[in-house]
């Protein structure tokens, strides 16, 4: 674990792996692109609106994955204080947060022809539309304070505490009536999916996954930079302060 | 030509599946633009410093200064 | 105790704590959450006419009656029926042996005056293909389409 904490050690091993990340996302879009849009049937309830559900799971499976990982992160950052740590957290935010924001729209505008209505308050929908609300409040509060350390501190807290709405999103469906349906891949007994239609989900959501740890990488490298950047800037105008 | 035609309309449904898709790639696109870009600013920018740093190091402390002053 | 020890468990009480809190406010707010009361749910809660409601169930094979743009079935849960109406466009998803909410009044008739209603689809994905082989070996009944 401790390992991996060294930010100089990280960047060899996620500069290894990024062209190979690239090629796996790029890869498994495609073919899940290729079958989701040209190569599958359409649904024998939903007809075509099937199509939406390619892009809206996996994005929605992607937005609750970034929320854990960011709160695994802060929950670190907070105990072990790893800079690196901290560091992926923030860099996880965005990505969470704009697969979030896909899976919203491509709800509502599946909801709109099948359900009758763009959006509804149930259980699942809202506490999905507090995921998106979390995301950029922890983005608002890292980046909040003047001192990098002290924003670091709030919202590592405020992604702990709101890591209590991910099992909320993932089991709503089960503990109340809601609007929307039951898990269809990830529940007892196997997938209520047929193949034909599964495969594609599945790719996309490879796809998905490897092209958040591609931005994560590439956001990481970033943050990286600029904490080298502040470190020598500090000590420049240290050098100065002394020097007067 | 009718092929193309109605692929396009999904069955009806084109009107939202197409805005589907089209919002997912402009997110993920975007997103992974700005991330490429805002990399490769601060690392261009980190060796920047780091050079100034190496190659002048006996003008270090007015280098210092001088950057110090203009952040 | 390390300081580190310290963090964890710190972090890892709060967190149980937290969990326990949320929980229980949930569990109290119970009724609130719900979307919406099944016919049966309903039946026991003695609903005065006229309060607005919102009614989920299968829409029962063979209630379904349209006159014009007008159009009478009934929601079931399998234990209690609940007869409905409503006049207007309906989502496509809507079908006999499928879910639907539909929200209204009660009328003083015991019928629900819809003003809104919605589908609702179920968790099953399959190709028409694939749902009309299965209902042919009879392994499955669905909704009709």
């Amino acid at each position: 674990m401790h390992r991996f904490a060294n930010p100089a050690r990280f960047l060899r091993l996620a500069n290894v792996a990024l062209p190979w990340l690239a090629a796996l996302a790029v890869l498994s879009l495609a073919a899940g692109l290729y079958l989701a849009l040209f190569d599958s049937p359409p649904d024998y309830q939903q007809g075509d609106t099937v199509r939406i559900m390619y892009i809206h799971v996996p994005s929605a499976w992607m937005g609750m994955f970034c929320y854990t990982a960011m709160a695994a992160f802060s929950a670190m950052a907070l105990i072990w204080k790893h800079p690196l740590a901290d560091l992926l957290a923030r860099a996880t935010a965005p990505i969470g947060a704009a697969f979030t924001l896909i899976c919203l729209v491509t709800g509502s505008l599946w909801g709109k022809p099948m359900w009758g209505t763009w959006w509804a308050w149930d259980a699942r929908l809202t506490s999905m539309l507090i995921l998106f609300f979390l995301y950029l409040g922890y983005m608002a509060l890292a980046n909040a304070f003047d001192d990098p350390g002290r924003g670091a501190r709030a919202s590592a807290i405020l992604a702990l505490v709101g890591f209590v709405n991910v099992p909320v999103i993932k089991w709503s469906v089960d503990w109340w009536n809601t609007l929307h349906q039951p898990a269809s891949v990830i529940k007892m007994g196997g997938p209520a999916i047929d193949k034909s239609m599964l495969i594609p989900l599945l790719l996309m959501a490879l796809g998905f996954q490897a092209y958040y740890f591609v931005v994560l990488i590439l956001r990481a490298r970033a943050e990286i930079a600029a904490a080298k950047i502040g470190t020598i800037r500090m000590a420049q105008v240290h050098a100065a302060g002394q020097g007067d | 030509m009718d092929a193309i035609r109605s692929f396009l309309a999904m069955g009806g449904y084109g009107a939202y599946i197409w805005p589907c898709y089209l919002l997912a790639t402009v997110v993920m696109v975007g997103l992974l633009v700005v991330s490429v870009r805002t990399a490769r600013r601060r690392e261009g920018e980190l060796d920047r410093l780091q050079q100034l740093r190496r190659d002048r190091p006996g003008r270090r402390r007015r280098t210092a200064i001088a950057e110090g002053s203009n952040p | 105790m390390t300081r580190k020890q310290r963090r964890l468990y710190f972090v890892v009480l709060g967190l149980l704590a937290l969990g326990a809190a949320v929980g229980l406010v949930l569990n109290a707010l119970g009724d609130d959450m719900v979307y919406f009361y099944t016919p049966s749910q309903l039946q026991a809660k003695h609903v005065p006419p006229g309060r607005r409601v919102r009614i989920g169930g299968l829409v029962e094979q063979g209630s379904v009656m349209k006159a014009g743009s007008t159009v009478t079935f009934r929601i079931t849960d399998n234990t209690a029926v609940l007869p409905t109406t409503y006049t207007g466009i309906l989502p496509d998803l809507f079908r006999e042996g499928q879910g639907v909410v539909a929200e209204g009044k009660i009328g003083t008739d015991g019928v629900l005056h819809a003003s809104e209603i919605l589908a609702k689809h179920d968790e099953k994905y399959m190709p028409k293909e694939v749902a009309d082989a299965l209902k042919k070996s009879g392994q499955w009944q669905g909704g009709k389409k």
